[in-house]
């Protein structure tokens, strides 16, 4: 009585339809749910165990609780050449890359972006030589390769600088909350949840901690078979990284709004201090994780995901390099150059924040925050 | 490291033929003890590992808490254990070495870079007997390997050996491949790790006949047992009954080869089963788990075509582990009976009458409660509930073979001997190749691994003893 319950649901094309994807999610799960040799690696295992079929839903979420660590990928006994070729890392990543798809807006543009490699990085050049142009047509050519002594503002006046900042991340920011919100509900969330304390504080020490990216202990599968903590680490330089730059902005624009303290700050003032340091740890990072998923095996993967990391990342260490390099050269006539560079691929990097994958950090933050409801309710009801 | 004698037959110190669990824990010993090893295994590096990679936790002796167990589980209780699962088939004297030999052995694991499994939500409590190796024998095996290569053995894969020519005092001769490419290689010292045969069908169809082709086998198809037979062949003392192996309920619908712990099914106890004829033929309700799990194999195997339905009703949908396969189901028992071509009168017939015979009681899944059959010819004598509700829900069963009980003798170091007693000299066996001498029947969760790692470890340090000579 042989059965083909369990064959491989066929993909079409590079961005198959969400519901062949999660056909085939399903289809996994169920071979997982009844083996959960994994339980012990992630927040994924224990969350199916609580179901016994897998709604849409559920898949969506499971998908965005997956950290991508492949632990369970390299232990599994089923994986190809096996016919039931389980590979759980890739079918997650691919549900979760239409996760954001979907959530996204305008949907047109995402779709666009996330469509290629070749197009984000055609987004991404074009974005910098608009604003190079800009700067060129409006400050005018002597100011940008004319400027010396770190005159920032010579190059590119201060609310020209400033008002195109806030316009473009007051977008980003409302775009990814209102797709968080829109998958919270999705995801059969309510409102009342949404503010639920103690599983916003669980969660946020899940985040904060990358907890998932220790796999079961040991670290994440990468660059293959055996685990390591190289994953976790660069990617908290990464996130850390970004966070003190973030700061060194707030930092310099509140001194000169409030202050009446204006760049250049000195070598060990707060921004430049901050800034320094965040921009080399998000070198590193970036750098890093890019090393790590060169040199990554590139089964578990699923290809269209690794396109999108590899954009944001690349466009995360061009922010950094490019900010290092205007501090080293602000005194030189190279500056304004930089300093225009810089800026246009920090606008590349937040006009396309909500288009890729800087989303995952809404929709695993969401997902963490269910996955304690749901173990608090579990443990409620044991 | 090979040293390559005049006719450049590679040749080492210590070969080990198998990749799994007993190969792995053999080599490494034998390395550690300063000889050079060759690891011969039959499957490509994917499906590397034998049914050790399908595997989850082992038993181990302990005082107090050991890594995530807790308790005590010492000699006599370990003992007692095996006695009962075994029925007393087995060799006192090898079997207390091993379970004493387990003490500490979690540490070694460790030491070797196996993580332990904590404690979860779910379906895994604190366990005092059995410890769970992160992510499964996949995940052990993978670390072994990585200890191995940083250890410096040298494995080659797609290496079945086909040929073993035993010449004691002198360097054996292995034979890899088939006979048109085949490799030679010698070694002072053997140890077979090459597990069982029950991937051999022609072998087990010589005592089962045809119905052995309808006979799943869990776990990997490279155990054809090949190196037992030279091994024999070769003078060795044969052990434990060839017909006899353990076996489990399994879907029907699985592959038929290395469907591993997914395809076990566990409703038995929740319903009545029927075979082909549509007539019950055992006590679905006799032992708790983990008895019954080891019994249905067998009586599966005995029915007309191999095959069985598990049948339930809608009320005990959700009683047992989720399934691989989703259960058939029809709203009427004539329905059932068409999905799965069984003759509908008698199905309805089996299914009154036992329905008829069902004495109420309090059910109670977790202990042998009191809801029983009385005066059927095949009783059911717990958790027996009428099956009336629809949807009626069924599973297809075969007999899934998880390994086979026969092997080759071993002396307390691990070498194998012949019929006389004595060593056929400097070839060693661990793992499933010699656990019949341990566990000559039944079968006790986790002691699997617990075998294969003791006399691996056994085996690798007598071999790395035995090639200084
Ligand atoms: C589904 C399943 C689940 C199980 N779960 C557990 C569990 O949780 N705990 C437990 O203790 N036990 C468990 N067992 C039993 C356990 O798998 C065995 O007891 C154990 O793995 C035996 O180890 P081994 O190294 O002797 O054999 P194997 O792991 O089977 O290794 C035999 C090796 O020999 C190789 N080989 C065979 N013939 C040749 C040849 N001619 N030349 C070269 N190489 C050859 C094979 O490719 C294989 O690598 C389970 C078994 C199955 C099927
Ligand atoms: S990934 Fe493979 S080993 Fe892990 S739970 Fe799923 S089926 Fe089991
Ligand atoms: S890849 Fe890692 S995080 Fe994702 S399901 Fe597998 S074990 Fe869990």
């Amino acid at each position: 009585m042989p059965s083909d319950e369990l064959k491989v649901i066929e993909r079409t094309g590079p961005h198959p339809p969400l519901v062949q994807l999660l056909a085939e999610a399903d289809r996994q799960m169920t071979i997982c749910n009844a083996c959960r040799y994994c339980e012990g690696y992630c927040a994924v295992f224990p969350a199916m165990e609580l179901r016994r079929e897998f709604k849409p839903d559920d898949l969506i979420y499971m998908a965005n609780l997956c950290f991508d660590c492949r632990a369970c990928y390299y232990a599994c006994p089923y994986t190809a050449p096996h016919e039931w070729a389980v590979n759980v890392p890739e079918i997650m990543a691919a549900v979760r890359e239409e996760t954001y798809r979907e959530h996204a807006a305008p949907k047109m543009l995402a779709r666009l972006f996330m469509g290629s490699r070749l197009l984000a990085s055609f987004a991404v050049v074009a974005i910098v030589s608009l604003v190079f142009a800009l700067v060129l047509a409006t400050s005018g050519s002597a100011a940008v390769f004319g400027t010396t002594g770190a005159n920032f503002f010579a190059v590119v006046p201060y609310w020209s600088m400033v008002l195109p900042a806030v316009a473009v991340s007051a977008y980003a920011l409302a775009v990814l909350a209102a797709g968080g919100v829109r998958f919270w509900r999705d995801t059969g969330g309510t409102v009342g949840q949404m503010f639920s304390v103690s599983a916003l504080f669980r969660a946020s020490k899940d985040a904060l901690g990358l907890v998932y990216l220790k796999g079961g202990g040991e670290g994440c599968f990468y660059p293959d078979e055996l685990p390591s903590m190289s994953r976790r680490w660069f990617h908290h330089f990464v996130f850390y990284g970004f966070m003190l730059d973030f700061a060194s902005t707030t930092v310099a624009a509140f001194y000169d709004h409030f202050l009446d303290a204006h760049a250049p700050y000195a070598l060990l003032s707060v921004p430049v201090v901050l800034g320094l340091v965040g921009g080399v740890m998000l070198t590193i990072g970036a750098a890093g994780l890019l090393g790590l998923k060169w040199r990554a095996d590139r089964t578990p993967a699923h290809p269209s995901m690794l396109d999108l990391d590899v954009v944001f990342i690349g466009l995360l260490l061009a922010t950094a390099v490019t900010g290092l390099l205007l501090l080293a050269l602000r005194e030189t006539a190279a500056m304004g150059t930089v300093l225009v560079v810089h800026l246009g691929i920090v606008a590349a990097l937040f006009v396309t924040l909500p288009l890729g994958k800087f989303a995952h950090v809404t929709y695993r933050y969401a997902a963490l925050v269910k996955n304690q409801i749901e173990i608090a309710e579990s443990e409620h009801s044991a | 490291m090979t040293t390559r004698a005049s006719t450049m037959t590679p040749r080492y110190d210590v070969i080990v033929i198998g990749g799994g669990n007993a190969a792995l824990c053999a080599a490494i010993e034998a390395r550690r003890g300063g000889r050079s090893v060759l690891i011969l295994e039959a499957a490509p590096t994917m499906f590397r590992g034998g049914n050790s990679r399908h595997t989850r936790n082992v038993r181990y002796l302990h005082r107090g808490e050991d890594f995530h167990l807790v308790g005590d589980y010492l000699e006599d209780e370990f003992y007692q254990d095996l006695l009962d699962v075994t029925g007393g088939n087995t060799d006192e004297r090898l079997a207390r070495l091993t379970i004493r030999a387990s003490e500490g052995v979690g540490h070694w694991m460790a030491g070797n870079g196996i993580t332990w499994q904590g404690a979860l939500r779910g379906t895994l409590q604190l366990s005092r007997t059995n410890a769970f190796f992160l992510g499964g024998g996949k995940a052990l095996l993978n670390t072994y390997y990585e200890t191995a290569r940083k250890l410096g053995i040298e494995v080659q894969f797609d290496a079945e050996v086909c040929g073993l020519e035993v010449r004691p005092g002198d360097f054996h001769q292995i034979t890899v491949g088939s006979e048109a490419a085949a490799r030679l290689y010698e070694a002072k010292v053997v140890v077979a790790a090459s597990g069982g045969f029950e991937a051999n069908l022609d072998w087990l169809g010589e005592y089962w006949g045809e119905a052995a082709q309808n006979f799943l086998i869990r776990g990997t198809p490279y155990n054809k047992g090949g190196v037992l037979k030279l091994l024999l062949a070769a003078g060795a003392k044969a052990i434990g009954d060839p017909r006899e192996y353990h076996a489990v309920a399994c879907d029907a619908r699985g592959p038929q080869f290395d469907g591993g712990i997914v395809t076990r099914l566990d409703s038995v106890p929740f319903g009545i089963v029927v075979n082909r004829d549509a007539q019950r033929f055992s006590d679905e309700g006799v032992d708790m788990w983990p008895k019954r799990y080891a019994s249905w194999g067998g009586l599966l195997a005995r029915q007309p075509g191999q095959i069985a339905y598990s049948i339930l009703d809608a009320k005990l949908a959700s009683e047992y582990i989720p399934s691989l396969y989703p259960a058939i189901r029809a709203d009427n028992l004539e329905d059932l009976a068409r999905h799965l071509r069984l003759p509908p009168v008698e199905l309805r017939h089996t299914i009154e009458q036992f329905n008829a015979a069902v004495v109420p009681g309090t059910y109670d899944p977790t202990k042998l409660d009191d809801c029983h059959t009385e005066g059927l010819e095949v009783a059911k004598s717990h958790w027996a509930q009428t099956i009336d509700r629809p949807p009626y829900m069924a599973y297809p069963l075969r007999p899934g073979i998880t390994f086979t009980y026969h092997g080759v003798g071993v002396a307390e170091d691990g070498q194998v001997i012949g019929d006389d007693g004595h060593p056929l000299g400097n070839v060693f066996a661990a793992g499933e190749i010699m656990a019949g001498n341990i566990l000559g029947r039944g079968y006790m969760a986790g002691f699997g691994m617990t075998i294969g790692t003791i006399w691996g470890r056994i085996a690798g340090q007598g071999a790395a003893a035995h090639a200084e000579r």
